[in-house]
């Protein structure tokens, strides 16, 4: 093949690279941001604490603000133990769910046939009451960790294969054509353009499964064990200790918070092209 | 190596169920192109010519008449390089899809980069690229193909004016010194005349060819030569609806 030799010098619109920032890392944007955040939940609390102190309900069934802070302190120990039981639930419940949502999204994606056969029942499962599971559950895997994992996977696992099946297939129709004419075998199209395609779908997924996967902790652990901090609510509430309780649901709020707080900065370090205007047509 | 050779093709879109009716996008199509020759086909929006190009690749297959072509890669309007992977990585797309090694791929792609103007952008992403840059990666992408045949379609109908002048001068030059089977389809006459060696014009749907005209100019081409504007007058006499004066 010869060569080109020196064609078109660069045009003159060449500068140095530069990446358009998503708005939000603005500064002021951010700022403002987290004061309206402020704001919204102090006038929450104000709200709550008023009416728990005046309001006619009774302190057993909602305990004022500070209460529950007074609580969070006092059981602080107690509430350690039990969160770090829960957050290895959860954490190990994700990375289960997350890389068999994964594969099953892959595989779903490359059969047809298994996807018109199995994508039906897998929405399917999602609508059966964990509460009715949760027996045979502990029935066949006992009150270990085993039964929770299984649990926290089967609410986890449908919002990531929902969100990277739909990412597979929206890689674009001409871009298929292309790759065609370039005499792309089936399994390098996937490793080449449509697993990183999904990546960003697989994100999307993982935010939506951490708020889920707290929620599933909480209801395994309801269903049998002897620790974490779903376990202390269940025994708080007989024993008359709301305020406990509420700590140990705002320790699990904050915790989805942080997950979700961390996937998206490993979105962002991971997938920055999503969070690109996609490239213009012409600039 | 017989070129590109459309012979009385007829291409037919079926639409689904009841309502479904037939829209005939191309009928009686002919066309050929020698090897190392540049045709353009111009022609209205919808007149079948992204249908022609797919029969040319292989990803259609025509449902009357034949259609015989060297093995054609897809150039289209649009870059569709992928955003996450490096300048480099894209252009060397069609060797890493080929199985060839990450390392040797690159080394392959890499001698384009200075030869297209693009050196020291081998690790930019797509999104730090200019549209021209951005159409030039897409370019050395289809020419590592190795296929003798390019298939473009409208490829600087999405870049502004200036951009779009100067990369069809670029395209100019590098098919010169990199003779290839180019089949250049595009609405803009202009582009058709300062590139082709051949100029062949479709009538609206369903399309077929009505008229040809042989651009025997020499190169380099400017829009403002007075060849090419007479050039152009005449073939855009042929695309008028009411047709050419008689």
């Amino acid at each position: 093949m010869r060569g080109f030799g020196r064609i078109g010098d660069p045009p003159p619109t060449l500068g140095p690279p530069q990446l358009a920032r998503p708005r939000l890392r603005r500064p002021a944007t951010r700022v403002m941001g987290a004061l309206g955040a402020a704001a919204i939940v102090l006038t929450l609390l104000g709200a709550w604490e008023l009416y728990a102190d005046f309001g006619p309900v009774d302190r057993l069934i909602l305990p004022a603000p500070h209460e529950v802070a007074s609580r969070l302190w006092l059981d602080r120990a107690l509430l350690w133990d039990d969160f770090t039981v829960t957050a290895g639930e959860v954490l190990l419940g994700i990375l289960v769910a997350g890389a068999a949502g994964f594969f099953c999204a892959i595989a779903l994606h490359m059969w047809l046939a298994l996807r018109i056969s199995i994508y039906p029942l897998l929405v399917a499962s999602q609508t059966i009451p964990i509460v009715m599971v949760a027996p045979l559950l502990v029935t066949w895997l006992g009150f270990g960790l085993a039964p929770k994992l299984a649990i926290i996977g089967l609410i986890a696992f449908f919002p990531i294969v929902v969100t990277t099946l739909d990412a597979l297939g929206r890689v674009d129709a001409e871009l298929r054509k292309l790759l065609r004419t370039l005499d792309a075998p089936r399994l390098a199209v996937l490793r080449h353009v449509e697993l990183p395609a999904a990546l960003p779908g697989l994100f999307s997924g993982a935010k939506l499964a951490v708020v889920f996967a707290v929620i599933g902790a909480v209801f395994a652990e309801w269903s049998g064990s002897d620790a974490g901090l779903g376990h202390l609510f269940q025994q708080a509430i007989p024993q008359l200790l709301t305020a406990r309780a509420y700590a140990a649901v705002l320790i699990l709020s904050a915790f989805a918070i942080a997950l979700f707080g961390l996937l998206t900065l490993a979105e962002r370090l991971l997938v920055p092209w999503a969070h690109e205007p996609p490239p213009g047509r012409s600039r | 190596m017989d070129g590109v050779r459309v012979d009385g093709v007829e291409r037919i879109f079926r639409g689904r169920g009841r309502r479904g009716g037939e829209v005939v996008a191309l009928r009686g199509m002919d066309l050929r192109a020698v090897p190392g020759e540049i045709v353009a086909v111009v022609g209205a929006s919808g007149c079948g010519k992204s249908t022609l190009l797919e029969l040319i690749c292989g990803l259609q297959a025509p449902d009357a008449g034949t259609v015989a072509a060297d093995p054609a890669v897809l150039m289209p309007q649009r870059d569709l390089l992928l955003p996450w992977a490096s300048a480099l990585d894209n252009a060397a797309l069609a060797l890493r899809v080929r199985s060839v090694p990450a390392g040797r791929a690159r080394a392959e792609a890499l001698p384009w980069f200075e030869r297209f103007g693009l050196g020291g952008f081998e690790a930019a992403r797509p999104a730090e690229l200019s549209g021209g840059m951005r159409q030039r990666v897409a370019f050395v992408r289809t020419v590592l193909a190795g296929k003798p045949v390019l298939a473009l379609d409208e490829p600087f109908a999405a870049l502004d004016a200036l951009t779009r002048q100067e990369m069809q001068g670029w395209l100019s030059r590098a098919l010169t010194e990199e003779p290839r089977t180019v089949v250049l389809v595009t609405h803009d006459v202009e582009e058709a005349i300062v590139l082709a060696d051949r100029v062949v014009v479709m009538s609206p749907r369903p399309g077929r060819a009505v008229a040809e005209l042989d651009v025997e100019l020499p190169r380099p081409r400017h829009r403002t030569d007075a060849e090419v504007v007479a050039l152009r007058e005449r073939a855009l006499e042929l695309l008028s609806p009411t047709g050419p004066p008689a």
